[in-house]
């Protein structure tokens, strides 16, 4: 039996295999039929094609979302032809001319995830279901990315991940239809373990507050793992709840714990707090084991340093992308800066690691699209599997067919002590290259799932 | 033995924040009857008011000749600015002050807030007393949505950093005081501060309600709101004192909490649901049942935090709040100290 | 007819027509048309229309007849919708055993929680079932992860040990849950002009499920055990003195409006296969008792509208954004359309919440009685003469409950 998910605009699909029909259609008109049975679900028209992109818009994660947003805005605006075309002219792939999409003007629909996996399947299907969307991008935690991918695949529609950075996503849940650009937990502990010996020697005693959830494991899991090859001791781990707010109670015993670093694998709001507060009881002050104590934030976004304020001074973490990447390092991060100018004239400010990966999976879409010359799903897959591409910031990058994770170089940072404005809180302490931070594809942490094959729906 | 004396201070600190937001709700509860969800929202439109004097404290002018901040290669937006209070008073004194907003925003918060209790209960709450409670629920909660969009339309969703003045930067040691080990027991002065700002608010409304003839009054209206409307007291007018009273303790306790927990707009939310179980385990129209729960729901719960706890029964940090909330109301029918026909029907 | 009075056959009629043209009423706009936006005929929102709509007339049974404020109903929703995923994963993917199972296991869930819950009153059980609730979204997603799926949510995978069926489809996918064959994402699509109009197994299949039990909440309102749940709310220790336990009547309304949740649940993994945590936050009980309230509570038909409403709002005012609203001001001059969009911006996309807020506000302040009330009062209006404006401020209405 197969699938069947229609839209709209998608044409005449009676239950006739079952043998139940639901309603007789007997007025047909309108040029609907001229496109039908394209065979793979909102097959767009000759003139457009619809975008979903869904993001948090309310919730805690209401400003990341907005930064995504803006990214989007501007990738349909450049792929559409208007603008200076930003990292179109460095993408190493020329085959986007500003036209749109195989000659289709691009339009885009939004929607509000909530950071939760119910609104955000509920907001992706009505974008699928009502307005016809043939891709679906976005979001801003690994919950919602697998929850709206496993969407995507029964629908019959391409997912190409936001901000997602558990494991899971191109692991246990990876799923044929969707692709990530984004980095994980396990490149975050294959990057940072170098620096984190460099900085603080190999002889350290490591306490974990991980928040209770998805990715907190697997933040967790990822960093014992790399720092106890380093020769690390892991003193203690303990679970936090989510959106906890005072950490008090969590923070007070890593003193006395004999431990001289704490690892703080939390995100969003939860980071912003336990890190505030960690400073607060004066743990970066101390002196244990007689060694410097150290803070560590595994992963850490703008906004999350914008929140923490001084408290983000010094403390490592890993990122996907910076802004300031092509200026520092150099031409392997070409795009960047044609990416950052072409930001910075809509918006008037630096985009984040976020906004990055939603402009590039939209451009990458996009090519992929042009490439195979069909909007069908699988051939989409097709043209994304194994596909090695530079000029969109982050060096040369791989999109693996095994697994649908890009790899490419890890950026590893530090927050600035002496901020000169409120863009400006982290600064690039080094990247771990591509090659250091690339897993082989049967990797214990990734099996439990695989990717099945692609669906292309009705 | 460290261990057990820094998760009763943890106990006591979050048990002061529990209890000051439950004290306000119940002086709504008690004496006006009124089941106020935009409770959290008060205590939220506090924290933002510090957010508010660390702007305007911080607002400032691109001195002349200076050129745009650039920041890796680019430029965005304009120059640094000096603060007007630098300019004024010099960098010296200017830098005090902005270093001190979160306790100037205190002495600002009162009137603001107290503004804002008096336009919410003459405005809307006074026409929601005679109405059934579930009224009150859903027009108090639409008022929080309201107000909590009002504030992330203009601040943004992201937590704002509002730390606390440098001199409290640092931790008491206790160890010493107690003649533990020195650097054992380390307590933040901040919190410390706060612990003590609760006490003392704390205090001054019990101090207002037992010594004034005005908080014998509104005591009597709360054992007994219909005798005391018969003797000829017209208790409304007394109900917009209280809550503006109830404004001005949620909105303290929402300033001062700022530099524990950086601000942001669904705050109040996040707390809302937990002061109302905190003033139901005290007792409905109970003062000192919602502080006592306040305080005994802190320290159970930083407990419930410890390593040790937490491999004993998995998963108990996450739940110990609600579970003790249904030991303490089905050993105690009306929470700790509930009095007998408030909100039971 | 079917038992049923006069006036509840005619209610119960109406709300049959509505569920069968609703593909067409929810779909005014024509596509081409800047207000095509406004539509709500597509399959998500209608079956959620539907599934919110059973979950308040559920609700409603608890709260309207006998007045006990439950703040915790939503973790019967999420243990019907956990139980209908395992169903699908490990029995069948059709949808009937998994129904059956979410309504049975929120019945026990239900069943457990009231029977300590109920030994208190008034906000203190409203206090004992928020606190059940939480406790169950707190374990749902940390501790239980391996039941529930944490924070991602329960979902089907292609290993799934299927006993009766198949674990992957012949293109490698996972099976679509159906109703002996009827596939609920089928759908049917109907162009009329410029309109369009699609006709979802799926939502069909959950509004024949709602008629089935609207009418039985139609029939238990009026039955003597409806009636008996009224004097539960109206004047307990009276009912006392008559040498009646009020207790076992709220106790089987709990667990009616128990399984009503676990069926809503169960039809919203039958709908879309995954069940998230989230959907038993307090913030989710917290909606089922705006939604009667703002309907009307009490009512037969107030819950639905009330459900109606903030779906809606939250579905579609959520996806208008900047460009849409240029797109509708396109034709106005500049600086109106400037001003327009300025003025309208914040209450929808991203804003949605606020405008949730203000219809709160709004309802609750000028329509005391929910949205029935509106319907109460327009209805008098055309009734009486002209002249009687004043029934805006009329003769009391029959109170909802508290």
């Amino acid at each position: 039996m197969k699938d069947r998910n229609v839209s709209r605009r998608g044409i005449l699909k009676v239950g006739a295999a079952t043998g139940v029909t639901l309603a007789t259609p007997t007025i047909f008109t309108g040029a609907v039929w001229a496109d039908a049975h394209t065979g793979f679900t909102n097959a767009p028209g000759p003139d457009v094609v619809t975008l979903g992109f869904n993001v948090p818009q309310t919730g805690a994660y209401a400003d990341e979302g907005a930064d995504e947003l803006r990214a989007f805005e501007l990738a349909v605006e450049h792929l559409n032809g208007e603008g200076d075309g930003g990292m179109l002219n460095t993408f190493s792939e020329q085959n986007l001319d500003g036209s749109g999409i195989l000659g289709r003007r691009v339009e885009f629909v939004t929607g509000d995830t909530q950071t939760s996996s119910d609104a955000a399947r509920s907001s992706a299907r009505s974008m699928i279901e009502r307005d016809g969307a043939i891709m679906i991008s976005g979001g801003s935690s690994s919950g919602v990315a697998i929850a709206v991918q496993g969407l995507c695949q029964d629908a019959g529609v391409i997912f190409m991940a936001g901000l997602t950075h558990s494991n899971d996503t191109t692991g246990k849940d990876r799923r044929a239809n969707g692709f990530r650009h984004f980095f994980n937990t396990e490149m975050s502990g294959r990057a940072l373990a170098p620096i984190l010996s460099e900085q603080f020697g190999n002889d350290r005693k490591a306490y974990h507050l991980t928040a209770d959830y998805t990715w907190g494991w697997s933040q967790e899991g990822s960093m014992r793992t790399y720092t106890e090859a380093l020769g690390w001791e892991t003193v203690n781990t303990v679970l936090t709840p989510v959106g906890a707010g005072d950490f008090s109670a969590y923070l007070t015993p890593v003193a006395n714990s004999g431990a001289d670093v704490l690892v703080l694998n939390h995100y969003g709001g939860d980071m912003v707090n336990s890190l505030t507060q960690a400073v607060q009881f004066g743990l970066r002050d101390l002196t244990v084991n007689g060694k410097d104590f150290a803070i560590v934030v595994p992963l850490y976004s703008e906004l999350m340093a914008q929140g923490a304020g001084t408290a983000i001074a010094g403390i490592p973490g890993s990122q996907n992308w910076d802004w300031k990447l092509e200026n520092q390092l150099g031409d392997r991060y070409r795009g960047t800066n044609a990416f950052v100018e072409s930001f910075a004239a809509k918006y008037n400010r630096p985009p984040s690691q976020a906004a990055q990966t939603c402009y590039a999976q939209t451009i990458l879409y996009a090519d992929a699209v042009t490439r195979a010359g069909s909007f069908n799903p699988c051939a989409v897959v097709e043209a994304l599997e194994g596909l090695e591409f530079d000029g969109l910031g982050n060096g040369p990058t791989l999109y693996r067919a095994d697994d649908h994770q890009c790899f490419k170089d890890v950026v590893v940072v530090r927050g600035k002590e002496n901020p000169e404005n409120e863009f400006d809180l982290v600064e690039i302490v080094n990247v771990t290259t591509r090659e250091d931070a690339t897993y082989a594809p049967d990797h214990p942490d990734f099996q439990g799932g695989e990717l099945g094959t692609c669906n292309p729906g009705a | 033995m460290e261990a057990i004396i820094l998760q009763i201070l943890n106990g006591l600190d979050k048990g002061s924040a529990y209890a000051l937001i439950a004290l306000g709700l119940t002086l709504i509860f008690g004496t006006l009857g009124v089941v106020n969800f935009a409770h959290g929202a008060l205590f939220m439109l506090g924290a933002f008011v510090a957010v508010t004097m660390q702007r305007v404290l911080t607002l400032g002018f691109v001195p002349e000749g200076a050129t745009g901040t650039s920041a890796g290669g680019f430029s965005f937006g304009t120059a640094r600015e000096t603060p007007y209070v630098e300019h004024w008073f010099g960098p010296e004194v200017g830098g005090t002050i902005i270093d001190w907003a979160v306790p100037i925003s205190i002495l600002v918060a009162i009137p603001v807030m107290a503004l804002i209790g008096v336009a919410m209960e003459r405005g809307l709450i006074r026409f929601f007393y005679k109405r059934p409670h579930a009224d009150q629920i859903l027009v108090t909660f639409g008022l929080a949505i309201v107000l909590q969009e009002i504030i992330k339309h203009y601040y943004g969703a992201n937590p704002i950093p509002t730390p606390a003045p440098d001199v409290f930067v640092g931790s008491f040691d206790f160890g010493q005081v107690l003649g533990f080990d020195p650097y054992t027991i380390m307590y933040p002065y901040w919190r410390l501060v706060y612990f003590g700002f609760a006490a003392v608010v704390i205090g001054g409304v019990f101090a207002f309600l037992q010594f004034t003839t005005f908080g014998m009054v509104v005591r009597a209206g709360m054992a007994d709101r219909e005798t005391v409307g018969l003797l000829g007291i017209d208790i409304d007018k007394r109900f917009v004192v209280m809550f503006a009273l109830a404004a001005i303790v949620a909105g303290m306790a929402g300033v001062m909490y700022t530099p524990i927990l950086s601000p942001n707009y669904h705050m109040g939310m996040d707390f809302l649901v937990l002061s109302f179980v905190v003033v139901v385990v005290g007792g409905m129209g109970s003062l000192p049942g919602a502080v006592a729960a306040g305080f005994l729901l802190g320290i159970l719960q930083s407990f419930a935090s410890m390593t040790e706890v937490i491999e004993l029964i998995p998963g108990i940090n996450q739940v110990v709040i609600y579970l003790v909330a249904i030991i303490v109301l089905l050993t105690r029918p009306r929470g700790l100290m509930g009095r007998k026909g408030v909100m039971e029907e | 007819m079917l038992g049923l009075k006069k006036s509840d056959l005619r209610l119960y009629l109406i709300v049959l027509a509505l569920l069968i043209f609703a593909p067409f009423l929810l779909n005014p706009f024509p596509d081409t048309s800047g207000l095509a936006q406004f539509n709500a005929g597509y399959p998500d929102l209608m079956q959620k229309l539907i599934i919110f709509g059973l979950f308040a007339v559920g609700f409603n049974i608890l709260f309207g007849l006998t007045g006990y404020l439950s703040f915790g109903h939503a973790a019967f929703l999420g243990v019907g919708s956990y139980a209908g995923v395992w169903m699908f994963k490990l029995l069948t993917m059709n949808v009937v055993p998994a129904l059956i199972v979410s309504t049975l296991t929120a019945g026990v869930f239900a069943l457990l929680i009231g029977f300590i819950s109920l030994r208190r009153s008034g906000i203190y059980f409203s206090i004992l079932t928020l606190a059940f609730a939480q406790m169950s979204y707190s374990l749902a997603y940390s501790v239980l992860t391996p039941i529930t799926g944490g924070e991602t949510g329960l979902q089907l995978s292609l290993d799934d040990p299927r006993i009766i069926g198949i674990s992957r489809t012949e293109s490698g996918n996972i099976p679509v849950p159906h109703f002996f064959g009827l596939e609920m994402n089928s759908a049917t699509t109907i162009d009329f002009g410029a309109w369009s109009f699609t006709f979802s197994a799926g939502y069909y299949f959950a509004a024949v499920i709602f008629a089935v039990a609207f009418f039985l909440t139609i029939r238990l309102f009026r039955s003597p055990f409806g009636l008996m749940l009224r004097a539960v709310k109206s004047n307990q220790s009276r009912m006392s003195y008559t040498g009646l336990n009020s207790r076992p009547y709220a106790l089987a309304a709990f667990v009616i409006s128990g399984m009503y949740a676990g069926l809503a649940g169960g039809l919203m993994v039958a709908m879309d296969p995954l069940a998230g945590a989230e959907r038993m936050l307090w913030t989710a009980s917290g909606e089922v008792v705006l939604m009667t309230i703002l309907g009307g509570a009490g009512t037969l038909i107030g819950p639905v509208l009330g459900a109606g409403v903030i779906a809606y709002l939250e579905s579609i005012i959520s996806t208008i954004n900047e460009n849409v609203l240029h797109q509708w001001f396109g034709g106005l001059p500049d600086w109106a359309e400037n001003t327009l969009v300025t003025v309208v911006e914040p209450f929808v996309g991203e804003g949605w919440h606020l405008t949730l807020g203000a219809v709160f506000m709004l309802v609750v302040i000028f329509l005391p009685g929910g949205i029935v009330q509106a319907g109460r009062l327009i209805a008098r209006f055309f009734r009486r003469n002209r002249g009687e404006v004043g029934a805006l401020s009329g003769e009391p209405e029959r109170r909802p409950g508290e």
